[in-house]
């Protein structure tokens, strides 16, 4: 079974390496979001600190929703997708691979990114440490409830655009969370309570979303 | 054993075919035949698990397939119409990961034998999508002869987009598998010619 797992993440994160443009798109998307608003609000320092910890999570999410659509997609168009379903070891463990692999090429660059953002706007050492922190267990989340959305629009026109509908007002207390840690931390308050909720959000999906995923996967190619 | 119990099958509201029953025995092939949108790619994704027909069970050793589930999967190579190549890998590397899929783990030497033995010696470490479309579908075909272990194989149109040398070896890997003791099951608008295997025709009318 861990070798299946092993298997399916070697897989993916070999193709991910084959179209290294996939991978640098999503980042710089993010790099380029974060930074737009500066330009547009003006420098001043205050109001930037105020706006920083809710930009540099938005534009972790949306980089996080444009990478969604190739989880899925490809494999579903050449036929890998049906190979997987009928595979020697349960699909649980084909989606469970296939999110680890995601994350690892998006999710977990987005969080070591994240500081350097943190800097334009001017975010203190303890802010910057809590944007981590927040992004690390929540980026996994934003993942698994992704794959879900993914598996549900496969093979549907408008996909994309389906997918955003579907799938961000899922993330909606995961930007809650995600970003109150960083605001409690700039104020200087505790934001324990912040990391132990998105902790509890990413037990919860990832007991829930590779089920859903899979039934849905079951359904589109049905 | 590969048994159909009165399977139907229904796709877009018509009502393809019903009551459709055969038993498949070790050493035997199944040619589905029937014209365009007869249902026979309908019926090999059922007989594989991938389609749940609307009536009906697909039996395995006389249990319920879809209940085996992976045990099931352990059992089957199933080649689609789609090859499930994936353009930005090497054959060798599709093969392996492929292979795996199935719980068949294979040493590279092995590998390249069997991409050989489909014209593709040279080729192992070529992007797949510089190859044609032929040679995908070679490299595709290349897991029958890494694949003895398994003993039912369904093959949607095996032969189609192959040259004529290529035919040869498909049928002489699939022949070999019968003569094994395995099982096939196959669609193709080509004539089939196995010396000595048995061949069961399954006409379906559309």
């Amino acid at each position: 079974m861990l070798a299946s797992l092993a298997g399916i993440i070697e897989r993916d994160l070999r193709l991910a390496f084959r179209r290294k443009g996939d991978v640098a798109q999503v980042l710089v998307f993010f790099v380029i979001v974060a930074s737009l608003f500066p330009l547009g609000t003006g420098a001043e320092p205050n109001q930037l600190r105020a706006m920083g910890p809710g930009v540099v999570w938005v534009a972790a999410l949306l980089a996080a929703l444009l990478s969604l659509n190739r989880l899925f997609a490809a494999d579903y168009a050449d036929g890998s997708l049906e190979q997987m379903l009928i595979a020697a070891h349960p699909l649980a463990v084909t989606v469970a691979g296939k999110t680890i692999a995601h994350w690892l090429t998006t999710g977990l660059p987005l969080t070591l990114l994240a500081p350097l953002l943190g800097v334009q706007y001017d975010l203190p050492g303890a802010a910057l440490g809590a944007l981590v922190a927040s992004l690390a267990l929540g980026t996994p989340v934003l993942s698994l409830i992704g794959a879900v959305g993914a598996a549900l629009t496969l093979g549907t026109r408008g996909a994309a655009v389906l997918l955003a509908l579907l799938v961000l007002p899922l993330y909606v207390p995961v930007l809650v969370f995600g970003a109150g840690a960083v605001g409690a931390a700039l104020a200087g308050l505790p934001h324990g309570a912040h990391l132990s909720l998105l902790g509890a959000f990413l037990v919860f999906s990832t007991v829930f979303a590779p089920w859903a995923t899979c039934a849905a996967l079951r359904i589109a190619l049905d | 054993m590969l048994q159909a119990e009165s399977l139907a099958c229904e796709r877009g509201g018509r009502l393809l075919f019903k009551s459709l029953e055969f038993t498949l025995a070790p050493g035997t092939l199944l040619r589905v035949l029937g014209p365009n949108g007869a249902g026979k790619t309908s019926l090999l994704r059922i007989l594989c698990g991938l389609a749940r027909p609307v009536a009906g069970r697909v039996l395995w050793s006389g249990e319920d397939a879809h209940a085996l589930g992976e045990e099931y999967g352990r059992r089957l190579l199933y080649l689609g119409h789609l090859s499930a190549i994936k353009e930005d890998l090497t054959p060798r590397e599709n093969l392996r990961f492929a292979q795996r899929l199935v719980g068949l783990e294979a040493p590279r030497a092995a590998l390249d034998e069997a991409l050989a033995r489909l014209g593709l010696a040279g080729r192992e470490d070529v992007p797949a999508r510089y190859l044609s479309q032929g040679q995908k579908r070679r490299a595709a075909l290349a897991r029958l002869a890494l694949s003895r272990a398994l003993p039912l194989w369904i093959l949607d149109e095996p032969l189609a987009a192959l040259d004529v040398h290529a035919i040869d070896t498909v049928l002489a890997l699939i022949g070999t598998h019968l003569a094994d003791g395995g099982m096939a099951v196959l669609t193709s608008h080509q004539e089939i010619e196995l010396a000595s295997a048995s061949i069961l025709r399954l006409v379906l009318a559309g």
